[in-house]
This record gives structure tokens, C-alpha cells and sequence, in this order.
């Protein structure tokens, strides 16, 4: 399978007047389309400024990051627009946004200057909604539904925007576990039936084990892209938490107090 | 869709009034002018007095458009400013242009004492007010542009603009205290605000600016959407934000600037008005707001300008006083009735 991104010796981290702080080194990652991919790590581990990089927001320390075979930073904003999107931790604003004029906005990449919807961008969007299942929302204001529906608006968004790669930061924080099972089926089954790659980060490891197609581990020593019953017999999980309090119990596939 | 309906049904409705509007600044006044007269001496007929048709041509014509250019124009400035900074409270004061218009002219007048002779004569006159203003508020906005470049946070704009407003006012008190009655008086009417008192070619160069500002205001129809939504997402969408951020910026300071330039500091318009518009239309689609903050503005400018001439009386009240009397009571019963301010 071709990669749609790919990383090349990627050296991640900040660099500020006092010197470079250097969050992970090396990384060679490949997100091939079809596919699910989680990203976990514990908190502060720089989990962000790895999506932050790839994404091209922020420069890497060295290294390259590669999109369809194209460096990231010799993108512009509007072709990055049409080949990446995102879903995004942050608090939406006060308007008086519909869920539909919401999705409609993933299409900003193609529209003219002023935003016209042509027919096969209102296809689009009805297409996006049809599969998150958000269609019986279109006219609600996105501050009238739940923060589930609101999670699955955003997503189809993303989806509006049209592009082979999706990524995701935390999209399942502030959801309960049903919405968060269901969440990560959408995912799934927006991964297969679109071929989309999907990446996003997440807390919910046990969740993410089995629904992954793969999953990259960041612990302080070292970024692991793997399938997820490989990682297992690596063992690469008990390396994720350095705590005596919480063990990862590799037959179960999950973790577990002590 | 029913909404589209809506809308257009309230577009046309909102043509007419400023149709109506329009004839009854140009109709009502110390002496009130029958329509079919007004209608005549604009369509270049006769007139049942000639001096009516002087009153309207020299008169309240140039009032009327001055008041047209002054409501759109501060209007759509808020507009942008609203939705830029994502605050309701936000309008072209925030940047500090007025003050730095008002800082301009309070250094004319309040300082003239100071200078020589005949620059005092050159000072004083209409065109020396009309270029300190400008002066004034092009400085600040120079400032502003060039912090923004250096700031990423707009929110950080935002208070650098509040600061120049304070540090202005703040200069413009410490004139006064060192001013005459006459000179204060002076000012205080400046600060007023007032729509007539224009030639045809200040009107010009007012037109030309406000019309400039509306087109930069157009072309921003599609990043302020994007922006609803946060400047992460809108550049994940592929917006240029340092660009549209600087053009809308821009188009604001030109609005505002020329405007209070010409009519003096124009209170309230550009906060309320643009809360009109989306109550009413319920919507935060620019597309729509921008048209509808358009004709709002100009409505709510020309119905002011009608109070302000006070029908069959002779004295004119100050505009700027009217545009607060009038509005703020419309924006609390609006969100009352609402209840989303957004």
C-alpha cells in the first residue's frame, strides 16, 4: 500500500533562545490509506507537537515529512487544504453556525470567493453527513446538540474537505464510553468504506488496541508504529506508563490496576 | 429552503425602507418638502418652490449620502472587527482609530493657541480638521498594522488597540485642562459628530474611500466565514490568515478613518448595527450579514439623521447623541426577545 504520508529521520521539538529542546528523534512514520492509526502516549510526552508537525504547522528540528511524495512545507495553504484535514480540540467560537452552513465550510478549498455552493459541493456535504448520520441535525445550531453529535459534525467536516488523509486530535475526550465505542466505529468504518487514512491521537489505549488497524507509541524513549497485536508481543506497551501503580496485562490486551 | 425564502422576503423589505427612508430625510426637516416635490427636484423638475428645490439639492442631498456612506461604512467596519476578534463587543472603536481621529483633532483645535498666526487660521479652517483627523487615525492605524504583523494572537491586537484608545483619550484630557471655554466648546461639537456641513467634493472623497473599504469588506466574505470557526480550522482550510487578517484590518481603518474624519466620531453604529442584522437574520453566514449590516446601517443612519433634524422645528440635534439614544434601547429589546447574543 502506498503511503499518502510519510516521515523521513524526523527530529521533533522546539527551539527557543536558551537552545533546542528535542522532544523525539528519528522518527520514520507511514500512514498508509485504508488505514486506522491510532497515536497514544502519556500526558507532556509530545504527542501534539507531533501532529503539529506533520500537519505542517510547525517546522520538524531536521528531517522531512512527506505528503504524496511532496515535502510538506513546499505546500500552499490552499493545496495543503485539499489533501489534509483536521479535527480539532478546541472550542468552537460563539455563531450562529447550522450544522449544515457547519460541514458546508469543509468545502471552502474549491469554492469560488465568496463561498457559492455549487451542486456538487452540496453533494458533498450531504454525502459527509450521510455517512457520520448527522443528516437529521443539518438545520439544528451547533450549540443545540450534544458533544457527541458535535464530534461527529466536526468529522464531517473533515470528510466535506475531501482529502486522503484525515487527522484527528483527541476526538473522544468529554464523550462517554457508548459514544466513544461509537465514535471509534465511525472512524473505522469511514476508513474502509472511503479509504481515507485516518490518524488521531487518543487516551483511550484499551479502545484503540482493538479497533486500530496500527498504532504509533510515544514513550520517552522511543516512537514504535506497529499493528497493534504485534505491539502486544513486543511488549511495547508496559514501556507506555513507568509506574509500579499501573501494568499492562498482555493476554487480556489491556491495562490494569495493581 | 423556507430560510431562503425568509431572507429574501426581508431583503426586499429592507430595500424599501431605505427607499423610504431616504425621501423622508430628504422630505422632513425645519421645513418639511411634500415628496412629489423632493421627486421632482431630484429628477431635475419643478419644484412648487424653488427654494425647496435648493434646500434638497445643496442641502439635504449631500446630508443624506453622508448619512448612507456613515452607516454602511461603520457598520460593515464593526462587522469585520466582530467577527476578527470573535467578541460581540467588538466595532472600529477597538482598534483606537477614533481616538487617534479624536487625538488629531484636539490637537488643531485645543492647541492652535500655540502655533503662529496664520497657521492657526490654516488649522482651523474645515480641511485643517478633516486632515488632523485623518492624520490621527491613519497614525494609529499604522501602529496597529505594524504590531499586528509582529503579534500571531489576535486576541493580543485586540488589547493593543484598547491601549492606543486609552492613551489617546488620556492626551486629548490633558488638552483640555490646558484649553479656553471657546476652544473646549469648539471640540465638544466636533465630538458631536455631524453629517451635513459637506461639499460635494469631501462627499466624493468619502464615497470613494467607503466604497473602497466595502469592496476589501466583500472580498473578505469567505475568510470571515472561515474564521467562524476558529483560525486553526480556517487555516486548515487552506485561508492565509496573516494576509486576510492585514486586509481586513485595513478595510476597517479606511472605513472607519475616513468616516470620523468627515463626521466626527460616530458612536454606537458600528457595535449595534451589525447585532441587528444577525438577530434578525438569525444567521452567521457573511454572505448575508454583509448585505443586510449594509442596508441596516444606512437605515438606521438615515433614521437617526431624521430625529436629529427634529420635523418642524429649528434647531438640529447632534447625530452621534441620537445614534445612542435610538440604538442601544433596539439592541437590549433585541436580546431580550432573542436571547443568543452572537
Amino acid at each position: 500500500m502506498k503511503a499518502i504520508l510519510s516521515t523521513s529521520n524526523l527530529n521533533i521539538g522546539y527551539k527557543s533562545k536558551k537552545g533546542v529542546t528535542t522532544i523525539a528523534e528519528n522518527l520514520n512514520l507511514n500512514l498508509t490509506s485504508g488505514k486506522l492509526i491510532s497515536l497514544i502516549g502519556a500526558n507532556g510526552i509530545g504527542k501534539s507537537t507531533l501532529l503539529r508537525t506533520i500537519t505542517g504547522i510547525q517546522k520538524p528540528l531536521s528531517g522531512k515529512v512527506f505528503l504524496n511524495d511532496k515535502s510538506i512545507s513546499e505546500y500552499k495553504p490552499l493545496e495543503l487544504a485539499q489533501n489534509l484535514s483536521l479535527v480539532l480540540t478546541e472550542k468552537l467560537p460563539p455563531s450562529n453556525l447550522s450544522v449544515f452552513e457547519l460541514v458546508a465550510l469543509g468545502r471552502q478549498p474549491y469554492t469560488n470567493w465568496v463561498g457559492t455552493l455549487t451542486q456538487t459541493d452540496i453533494e458533498k456535504v450531504h454525502e459527509a453527513m450521510q455517512l457520520t448520520q448527522i443528516e437529521h441535525l443539518a438545520s439544528k445550531r451547533h450549540f443545540e446538540i450534544s458533544d457527541g453529535q458535535l464530534q461527529k459534525v466536526l468529522i464531517a467536516r473533515a470528510l466535506a474537505q475531501d482529502t486522503p488523509l484525515i487527522i484527528l486530535d483527541e476526538p473522544t475526550t468529554h464523550l462517554d464510553l457508548l459514544h466513544k465505542v461509537s465514535l471509534f466505529k465511525l472512524l473505522k468504518k469511514l476508513t474502509q468504506e472511503t479509504q481515507k487514512c485516518i490518524l488521531f491521537s487518543t487516551h483511550d489505549i484499551d479502545l484503540a488496541i482493538q479497533l486500530s488497524d496500527e498504532m504509533i507509541i510515544m514513550t520517552p524513549e522511543m516512537v514504535v508504529q506497529d499493528e497493534p497485536c504485534h505491539l502486544i508481543s513486543k511488549g511495547s506497551f508496559a514501556t507506555l506508563f513507568k509506574d509500579e501503580n499501573i501494568v499492562f496485562d498482555a493476554e487480556k490486551g489491556k491495562f490494569i490496576v495493581s | 429552503m423556507a430560510n431562503k425564502k425568509r431572507n429574501t422576503i426581508l431583503f426586499v423589505l429592507l430595500a424599501l425602507g431605505l427607499l423610504l427612508m431616504f425621501f423622508m430625510s430628504l422630505s422632513l426637516g425645519s421645513v418639511n418638502i411634500p415628496f412629489k416635490d423632493v421627486y421632482l427636484s431630484l429628477t431635475g423638475g419643478q419644484a412648487s418652490k424653488s427654494t425647496w428645490e435648493y434646500i434638497i439639492i445643496n442641502y439635504r442631498l449631500p446630508k443624506a449620502i453622508t448619512a448612507v456612506l456613515v452607516g454602511t461604512g461603520l457598520s460593515i467596519s464593526g462587522l469585520l472587527m466582530q467577527t476578527l476578534f470573535r467578541n460581540p463587543l467588538a466595532g472600529p472603536y477597538v482598534l483606537g482609530l477614533s481616538s487617534g481621529a479624536s487625538l488629531g483633532v484636539a490637537f488643531v483645535i485645543l492647541g492652535a493657541g500655540f502655533l503662529p498666526y496664520f497657521l492657526k487660521i490654516i488649522a482651523l479652517s474645515s480641511y485643517g480638521i478633516v486632515l488632523a483627523s485623518t492624520l490621527g487615525s491613519t497614525l494609529v492605524l499604522l501602529l496597529v498594522l505594524l504590531v499586528s504583523q509582529k503579534l500571531r494572537d489576535t486576541m493580543a491586537i485586540l488589547i493593543v488597540g484598547l491601549m492606543f484608545g486609552s492613551f489617546t483619550t488620556a492626551i486629548v484630557s490633558v488638552l483640555t485642562y490646558f484649553s479656553t471655554a471657546e476652544q473646549l466648546q469648539k471640540f465638544t461639537f466636533w465630538s458631536l459628530g455631524n453629517l451635513g456641513n459637506l461639499s460635494w467634493k469631501s462627499i466624493c472623497v468619502l464615497a470613494f474611500s467607503v466604497c473602497f473599504g466595502l469592496v476589501l469588506s466583500a472580498g473578505s466574505i469567505k475568510p470571515l466565514n472561515a474564521l467562524l470557526l476558529g483560525e486553526n480550522y480556517a487555516k486548515s482550510m487552506g485561508l492565509n490568515l496573516k494576509k486576510a487578517r492585514l486586509i481586513i484590518i485595513f478595510a476597517t481603518s479606511i472605513l472607519s478613518g475616513s468616516i470620523t474624519a468627515f463626521a466626527g466620531p460616530i458612536a454606537f453604529i458600528g457595535l449595534a448595527v451589525p447585532h441587528i442584522a444577525k438577530l434578525t437574520f438569525q444567521t452567521s453566514n457573511h454572505t448575508v450579514l454583509f448585505w443586510s449590516t449594509l442596508l441596516f446601517g444606512a437605515i438606521i443612519v438615515l433614521f437617526c439623521d431624521v430625529v436629529s433634524q427634529m420635523p418642524g422645528f429649528d434647531v438640529t440635534l447632534p447625530i452621534n447623541a441620537i445614534t445612542s439614544i435610538i440604538g442601544a434601547p433596539v439592541v437590549i429589546w433585541l436580546l431580550v426577545r432573542k436571547r443568543n447574543f452572537q
